[in-house]
C-alpha cells in the first residue's frame, strides 16, 4: 500500500483523498450503525443478511454483525477502497476473484489449521485462486451451477441435456438469459467446445457467435430477481445461467422447476468469505468465518432465503429434503462435468464485457 | 432592492445580509454538486488500469457503437416519453383545471398524483404483472378473442416508455394545470370578442400562453427519464441498454469507475443541450 502510494501521480492522490473525504463523509451519516466497538462489520451478498443465518452466531458470541450487501466485485471493492482501513472485518467475494483482493493488500492470510477443509468438497477448494504465494486468503463457502435451469411441465427434461437446445427453433422466446457475461459466455463456450479456463481473445468471434444465437431466441436479459420472476411466473420456460440458485429455494411454491448439467457440462460458481488485514477484530472475524464453514453454518447459509447454493463443507447439517432439493447425492457427479468460472485477466475481462454489451444491443 | 433603486448604498450590514441567506445553498450546491462534479470530471480522465490522464474513456464511446447505440436509444425512449406525457398531460390537465368545479379540483388533483405515494420499484414491478404474457392485459386480449396468442408486451421498450409516461403524466399535468390556473379569463374573452372560435383561441391564445408550463413539465421528464435506471432495467427486460444502464454495466464487476464517470458526463452534456435549447421557456416569470 505504501510503495504504491509512493509512486501515484497527483491526480490519484486528488481521487484518493476524494474517496476519504466522500468515505469520511459516509461514516459520519452512518455512525449510528457502527456505534458499538466491538461489532463485527461485513461486507456481504443477500445470502448473508439472512436473520436465521446471522442471529446464532449474535447470540453465542454477544456480538452484531453489521451488513453491507453489494454486487458485483467492482462494486465490493469500490466500497472498500472508499472506507478507511479497519471499517470492515470480513467480505464475500466470486473466488475467482480473492487474487484482486490480495492485489490490492486487503485481505489477511487464513490459518488452514483453524478451518475445515478436510471437509469440503475437494473440487471447490478453488486453490488456483484461493490461495496466493502459498497462503489461504479465501475459503469457499457456497457453490453452484450456471446451466439450464427449466420448467420440467413445458419443456421436454431430454432436451435439456444438450446446449443445442438454446439456440434451436423449439424454444424460440421461451429463453431468458441470466444478466452476468462471465457464467454466460463460460456456458457459450462449453456449447462450442472450449474450455473455461482456456478461452483467449481468439475465442471472442466464436464466442460471440453463439452468444448471439441465444439472444435471438431469448425474450428477456434479467440479473438474479428478473430472472427468477421471469421463470416462475411462465414467462419464460428455460433459464440460460440458472441452476440450483433459482430452482431450489422455489421447489415448495413451484416443484416444476428443475435443473439440468447438459452434457456439455456447466459453469462451477463459488463464492468465497475473506478477512481483512485491517480488521480491528480479527479473533471474531475468524470466529466468524468459523460459524459459516461449520456443519450449521453451512445449511443455512445454503438455504438462505435470498437464494440457495451448495454448502462447500460435505458435512452441512442439512435435512433430508434439503439434500434432495440442492441434489445433494448428485454433487460428485456433476462436479466432473463442470468447469471452472472464465478467470479472465482485466484486458480479456472488458473486451469480454464489450462483446456482451454488443449482444444486449442486438436486435 | 428599493434601496439600489433610490440609488443609496446599503449599509455593511444590510450588504452582507443576502451572502449570509445564500450561503447555505452555496454551500450545498459547492459540497454536493461543484466538488462532486470535479471529482467525476477529474475520475474520467484517469485510465482503469494504470496511472496518468488520458481521454481513452470518451474516445471509447465514440468509437464503440455499441455505446453509441445506447445513447441513441435513450434520446429515442425519452423523446417518445416526452411527447406521448405531454399529449395525454395536456387534456387531463386542461379537464381540472376548466372542467372540474373549483372545490373539487384539489381532491381531484390529490388522486391524480396519488400514484406518485407508492414506491417507484414496486410501481415498475406492478406494470410488469400486468404487461407479462400472463397479465391483465394479455388475459383479456386473449379472453374477448382479440389476439390468439398473448402479445409480447413485457421486456419490450413498450413495456418501458408505458412505465415511464405513467410517471410522468403526472407530472406533466401538475405543471400545466399551475399555468393554465394563472391564465386570466379575460385572455380568452378578449379573443372571443376579436370573432375567435374555441378553435382558435386554443391555438393561438391558450397554447402559446402555456407553453413554459409545457416546456418545464417536457424538460422535468426529459431530465429525469434519460438518467433513470430504473424502469428501463425492470420493464425494458434489457433487451436493449439505456445510458443508464451502461453507467451501472461499468461499475458491477469490473468496478471501472472511469469510464463510468466518462458516460455520465456525457449524458450530462447532452442534458446540458436540452436544457439550453428549452431555456428561452424556462423562465419562471411569464413576459
Amino acid at each position: 500500500m505504501s510503495a504504491s502510494s509512493a509512486s501515484r501521480n497527483p491526480l490519484s492522490t486528488l481521487r484518493s483523498h476524494l474517496h476519504a473525504a466522500c468515505a469520511a463523509t459516509a461514516l459520519l451519516l452512518d455512525a449510528g450503525s457502527f456505534a458499538q466497538a466491538a461489532d463485527l462489520n461485513a461486507l456481504i451478498w443477500c445470502d448473508h443478511s439472512d436473520p436465521a443465518l446471522l442471529q446464532p452466531f449474535e447470540e453465542a458470541n454477544n456480538v452484531k454483525v453489521n451488513v453491507k450487501e453489494f454486487e458485483g466485485t467492482g462494486a465490493g471493492l469500490a466500497i472498500v477502497e472508499q472506507s478507511q482501513p479497519g471499517d470492515w472485518d470480513v467480505m464475500v467475494i466470486d473466488s475467482i476473484d480473492v487474487p484482486r483482493g490480495v492485489e490490492k493488500g486487503l485481505f489477511e492470510p487464513l490459518p488452514d489449521d483453524k478451518l475445515p477443509l478436510a471437509d469440503m468438497f475437494p473440487q471447490v477448494k478453488m486453490e488456483g485462486s484461493t490461495v496466493v504465494g502459498g497462503k489461504r486468503y479465501g475459503i469457499t463457502e457456497k457453490f453452484g451451477y450456471n446451466t439450464i435451469g427449466y420448467n420440467k411441465t413445458k419443456v421436454d427434461p431430454a432436451d435439456m441435456q444438450s446446449m443445442a437446445a438454446l439456440t434451436g427453433d423449439k424454444y424460440k422466446g421461451k429463453v431468458a438469459i441470466y444478466d452476468y457475461y462471465l457464467p454466460v459466455i463460460g456456458m457459450a463456450a462449453l456449447a462450442i467446445g472450449k474450455k473455461t479456463a482456456d478461452l483467449t481473445e481468439a475465442d471472442l468471434p466464436a464466442l460471440k457467435d453463439e452468444l448471439l444465437k441465444m439472444k435471438a431466441n431469448a425474450k428477456l436479459v434479467g440479473e438474479v430477481t428478473a430472472s427468477q420472476t421471469a421463470l416462475a411466473t411462465g414467462e419464460v420456460d428455460i433459464l440460460v445461467g440458472g441452476g440450483e440458485w433459482v430452482t431450489a429455494g422455489l421447489a415448495k411454491e413451484n416443484p416444476a422447476l428443475d435443473f439440468s448439467i447438459p452434457k456439455e457440462g456447466a459453469v462451477l460458481w463459488s463464492q468465497s468469505l475473506a478477512m481483512f488485514k485491517d480488521s480491528k477484530n480479527k479473533d471474531m472475524a475468524l470466529k466468524f468465518i468459523q460459524y459459516i464453514m461449520s456443519p450449521e453454518g453451512q445449511a443455512r447459509l445454503a438455504t438462505s432465503s435470498c437464494y440457495w447454493g451448495m454448502p462447500a463443507n460435505t458435512k452441512a447439517a442439512l435435512t433430508d429434503d434439503q439434500k434432495k432439493i440442492l441434489r445433494f447425492d448428485e454433487q460428485p457427479g456433476f462436479l466432473a462435468r463442470a468447469q471452472a468460472y472464465p478467470a479472465p485477466n482485466a484486458d480479456l475481462d472488458k473486451k469480454m464485457q464489450d462483446m456482451w454489451t454488443e449482444m444486449l444491443q442486438a436486435k | 432592492m428599493t434601496a439600489a433603486n433610490n440609488g443609496r448604498a446599503l449599509p455593511r450590514a444590510g450588504r452582507a445580509l443576502p451572502w449570509a441567506l445564500v450561503t447555505p445553498a452555496l454551500g450545498w450546491t459547492l459540497l454536493f454538486f461543484v466538488l462532486p462534479f470535479i471529482a467525476m470530471g477529474l475520475s474520467s480522465l484517469t485510465a482503469h488500469e494504470g496511472s496518468g490522464f488520458t481521454v481513452s474513456n470518451y474516445s471509447q464511446f465514440f468509437t464503440n457503437p455499441s455505446y453509441w447505440q445506447a445513447m441513441v436509444n435513450s434520446l429515442e425512449v425519452t423523446a417518445i416519453v416526452t411527447v406521448v406525457s405531454v399529449l395525454l398531460a395536456y387534456p387531463f390537465a386542461w379537464i381540472l383545471a376548466e372542467q372540474v368545479p373549483e372545490r373539487w379540483q384539489r381532491l381531484a388533483l390529490m388522486l391524480a398524483v396519488l400514484p406518485f405515494w407508492t414506491s417507484y420499484v414496486v410501481r415498475s414491478y406492478s406494470w410488469l404483472l400486468v404487461l407479462a404474457q400472463n397479465g391483465v392485459i394479455n388475459r383479456a386480449l386473449t379472453g374477448i378473442g382479440v389476439v390468439a396468442e398473448p402479445l409480447q408486451l413485457a421486456n419490450t421498450r413498450f413495456a418501458t416508455v408505458t412505465g415511464f409516461v405513467h410517471f410522468f403524466v403526472m407530472l406533466l399535468t401538475l405543471t400545466i394545470f399551475a399555468n393554465l390556473k394563472q391564465l386570466s379569463p379575460s385572455y380568452r374573452k378578449a379573443a372571443a370578442d376579436l370573432g375567435a372560435g374555441p378553435v382558435r383561441t386554443f391555438l393561438h391564445v391558450i397554447l402559446p400562453l402555456t407553453l413554459p408550463g409545457i416546456m418545464v413539465g417536457a424538460f422535468l421528464t426529459f431530465v429525469l427519464c434519460i438518467g433513470d435506471y430504473i424502469t428501463p432495467q425492470i420493464l425494458g427486460g434489457n433487451n436493449e441498454l439505456l445510458m443508464p444502464q451502461l453507467v451501472m454495466m461499468q461499475i458491477g464487476r469490473r468496478g471501472d469507475f472511469p469510464l463510468a464517470s466518462a458516460l455520465s458526463i456525457i449524458l450530462m452534456a447532452v442534458v446540458t443541450i436540452a436544457y439550453l435549447a428549452c431555456a428561452r421557456w424556462l423562465k419562471i416569470e411569464r413576459a
